[in-house]
């Protein structure tokens, strides 16, 4: 019980008198709203777990290359078919070393140093979709609920873009661009534009479908209704009145979309449409060591565990976020 | 409801059409050539006769007006032949005769021409019939063997909020959810046939099931895959069920249920489910597209030769008639399925009113 909740009555000074009416504690100072998201999304445990996992794996593969200083791509072909150093628990004999903790390719490249430049691709353009895609959802899903003339037309257009099947349509994207990119970008780079294009322009639509429900929903209330009446502008009620408002959505689409996103990325590297051979991502890591894996199946199982492992605790940080940026829940 | 469903279905022809003018622009952007596979001792201006032949030379919408006539107006007549000749069901009825014509010139019965592939110069869409089943077999066992296992997961867990089982359960489907079925199929391949070898690691389609023996090894060659693509349906839909039994099992109604006194497992499982299945359905609904999307992966591992991986090795063959066909079959069953799943929602729901 805080003070507000006494009723101020004219008793107040018999109130007095009751002293077990009286708060013994003393009043609290205020409390943001970010503290309190904070207090509930510690006591998630997957979702703190997974934010710090996310984060690990963030800073693994941006600060790796300066701790394992090995030349992804340097072949190294005496060195070839290591297996990773624990497989010394299992067989002594085992051609395995702290040289190459993850072991060696068929070509004798350090598969750590790949799984850390791979990680560095996938992530990036896990992060890189998702902003795209959430940039234009909101945009979108904004402009359709705040202004009413749009909002029948981009909405009709919203709903066909969903019915658009997303998986044959991507790959049908990327074997068809693939020559005028890689000509202009080169074939990394032409690669890293394509497929980053093609998933965030695939993957804005349940933002804006929950952007504009929440704006339709907050265009109503008293505040803007204020802002408007001393004359704000449309872009500044945009700005400083809605946009924070429907943050908290926002937030837990993008850890949605940023786990789709390197899962679609791997699928097509997976099924061979991604990023040229000798690049490596996770799906492309794993995809290649498919054919040996029944004598390497570490090959497979590193770079899927990865990905896995990402996309579970992405998962679990978006269950969080839900639960914390939800004020109903928040508290209990 | 009925005019409600029939607008849906005025309204998804328009759907379909923007679709189809979406693949179809996509495809007119592409690099292939229909003659790259025609010897280099054809001298050029006769393979520019065979382009023109083939109706390449036709402005844009000439070109799409055509394919639709082919998709919607010969392929049907063509399989209205068939259904009236040769098909079980159908094969009854007199034999209609629409996808043949009388050539003025000759006098002579000839059939209509169809949309070939240019991989095999065959129709299209007998491809397609005949790499179906082998999609629907696995897509459609997989889907009903998530469900199967999904709803008893997820009321369970709603039942027993918080418990072990309700911990162990969503944590499962979340990693069921995270990992993806190219990790999962290799994965099993190495596990169960390369490890145990208990499991064919190849779907092998010409198996023809006439005995039991031969049952077994048709049952045997499914586990994998169909395990795989349920995987994905089983974390999805046991989520959806545990939320929606959780939504319910707190409502007044329940409480009324319990104090009149009736059986425990007939309020959980007569009141609480059907009211927790309304939102389900729709979800089931729903993840069919997805889940035909997740086949071309499943697929592909697998070897199994259905749509999925027909879709592949036409993309890799440029062989633009079929992408175009597939890619556009995959999109009429998005746009059923959500029709079907806005339907259903309405019938089930008496508090959903769309008119």
């Amino acid at each position: 019980m805080t003070e507000q909740a006494i009723p101020a009555s004219p008793i107040e000074a018999d109130i007095e008198t009751f002293g077990a009416l009286v708060d013994k504690e003393p009043s609290k100072p205020p409390r943001s709203q970010w503290i309190d998201v904070w207090q509930q999304f510690r006591k998630h445990k997957g979702a703190v777990f997974g934010g710090g996992f996310l984060l690990f794996i963030t800073l693994a593969v941006v600060f790796g290359p300066f701790l394992w200083d090995v030349d992804p791509k340097a072949l190294d072909i005496r060195n070839k078919n290591w297996r990773p150093v624990y497989q010394l628990l299992f067989d002594s004999e085992a051609k395995a070393g702290w040289a190459h903790p993850f072991g060696t390719d068929q070509l004798g490249r350090d598969i750590m140093a790949q799984m850390i430049a791979g990680g560095q691709v996938s992530m990036a353009v896990g992060w890189l979709a998702m902003a795209l895609a959430l940039v234009i959802g909101s945009a979108i899903g904004v402009i359709s609920g705040y202004f009413k003339k749009l909002d029948f037309w981009l909405m009709r257009f919203t709903d066909l873009v969903l019915s658009l099947p997303i998986l044959p349509l991507t790959l049908l994207a990327v074997t068809l661009f693939r020559q005028p990119l890689n000509s202009r970008f080169g074939p990394e780079g032409g690669m890293f534009i394509l497929i980053v294009g093609i998933i965030g322009l695939t993957s804005w639509m349940q933002t804006a479908r929950i952007v504009r429900g929440d704006i339709l929903a907050l265009k109503e209330r008293e505040f803007i209704l204020a802002a408007r009446s001393i004359g704000t502008r449309s872009g500044k009620i945009i700005r400083r009145h809605l946009l924070p408002n429907v943050i908290s959505p926002i937030m837990v689409s993008a850890t949605l979309g940023l786990a789709t996103a390197i899962i679609t990325e791997s699928a097509l590297s997976f099924l061979g449409v991604g990023f040229p051979s000798d690049f490596p991502t996770w799906g492309k890591l794993l995809s290649d060591a498919v054919s040996r894996m029944q004598e390497f199946p570490e090959r497979v199982l590193l770079p899927g565990i990865a990905i896995s492992l990402t996309v579970l605790s992405v998962n679990y940080l978006g269950d969080g976020l839900r639960d914390a940026l939800d004020p109903r829940l928040r508290g209990r | 409801m009925l005019t409600f469903t029939i607008r849906r279905l005025l309204l998804s022809i328009p759907t379909l059409l923007f679709i189809s003018m979406v693949i179809f622009l996509l495809l007119q952007l592409a690099p292939g050539d229909p003659m790259a596979q025609v010897p280099l001792t054809v001298p050029p201006e006769v393979k520019q006769k065979m382009r023109e032949a083939l109706g390449l030379g036709q402005p844009i919408y000439v070109q799409y007006y055509k394919w639709l006539i082919q998709f919607f107006w010969v392929e049907p007549q063509v399989f209205l032949d068939w259904a009236t000749r040769d098909s079980f069901l159908l094969g009854w009825l007199p034999d209609t005769h629409f996808s043949t014509f009388i050539d003025p010139d000759t006098g002579a019965v000839r059939p209509v021409q169809r949309t070939i592939s240019w991989q095999t110069r065959s129709p299209i869409m007998d491809i397609v019939i005949q790499r179906m089943p082998q999609t629907l077999w696995v897509v459609g066992l997989s889907y009903v063997v998530g469900i199967l296992i999904a709803i008893p997961i997820g009321i369970y867990s709603a039942y027993r909020h918080y418990s072990l089982f309700d911990q162990a359960g969503t944590f499962i489907t979340m990693v069921g959810f995270s990992i993806p079925p190219f990790f999962t199929g290799p994965l099993l391949i190495v596990v169960f046939s390369v490890t145990l070898g208990w499991l064919p690691s190849i779907y092998d389609t010409t198996h023809v099931v006439t005995d039991w023996a031969s049952f077994k090894i048709q049952f045997m060659q499914m586990i994998m895959p169909v395990m795989v693509l349920a995987l994905q349906t089983t974390a999805q839909i046991s989520r959806y069920m545990r939320g929606a039994m959780l939504d319910n099992l707190n409502q007044d109604y329940v409480r009324t249920a319990r104090a009149k006194g009736l059986k425990e497992s007939s309020v959980v499982l007569v009141h609480v489910l059907r009211n927790s299945m309304i939102p389900v359905v729709t979800v089931i609904a729903l993840g069919m597209p997805a889940i035909f999307g997740g086949a071309i992966i499943t697929e592909n591992v697998f070897k199994v030769n259905g749509i999925g991986q027909l879709l592949l090795t036409a993309l890799f063959a440029n062989d633009l008639p079929m992408v175009m066909t597939l890619t556009f079959i995959f999109a009429i069953l998005i746009v059923l399925f959500n029709l079907i799943a806005d339907v259903l929602y309405g019938l089930l729901d008496p508090r959903i009113r769309y008119d």
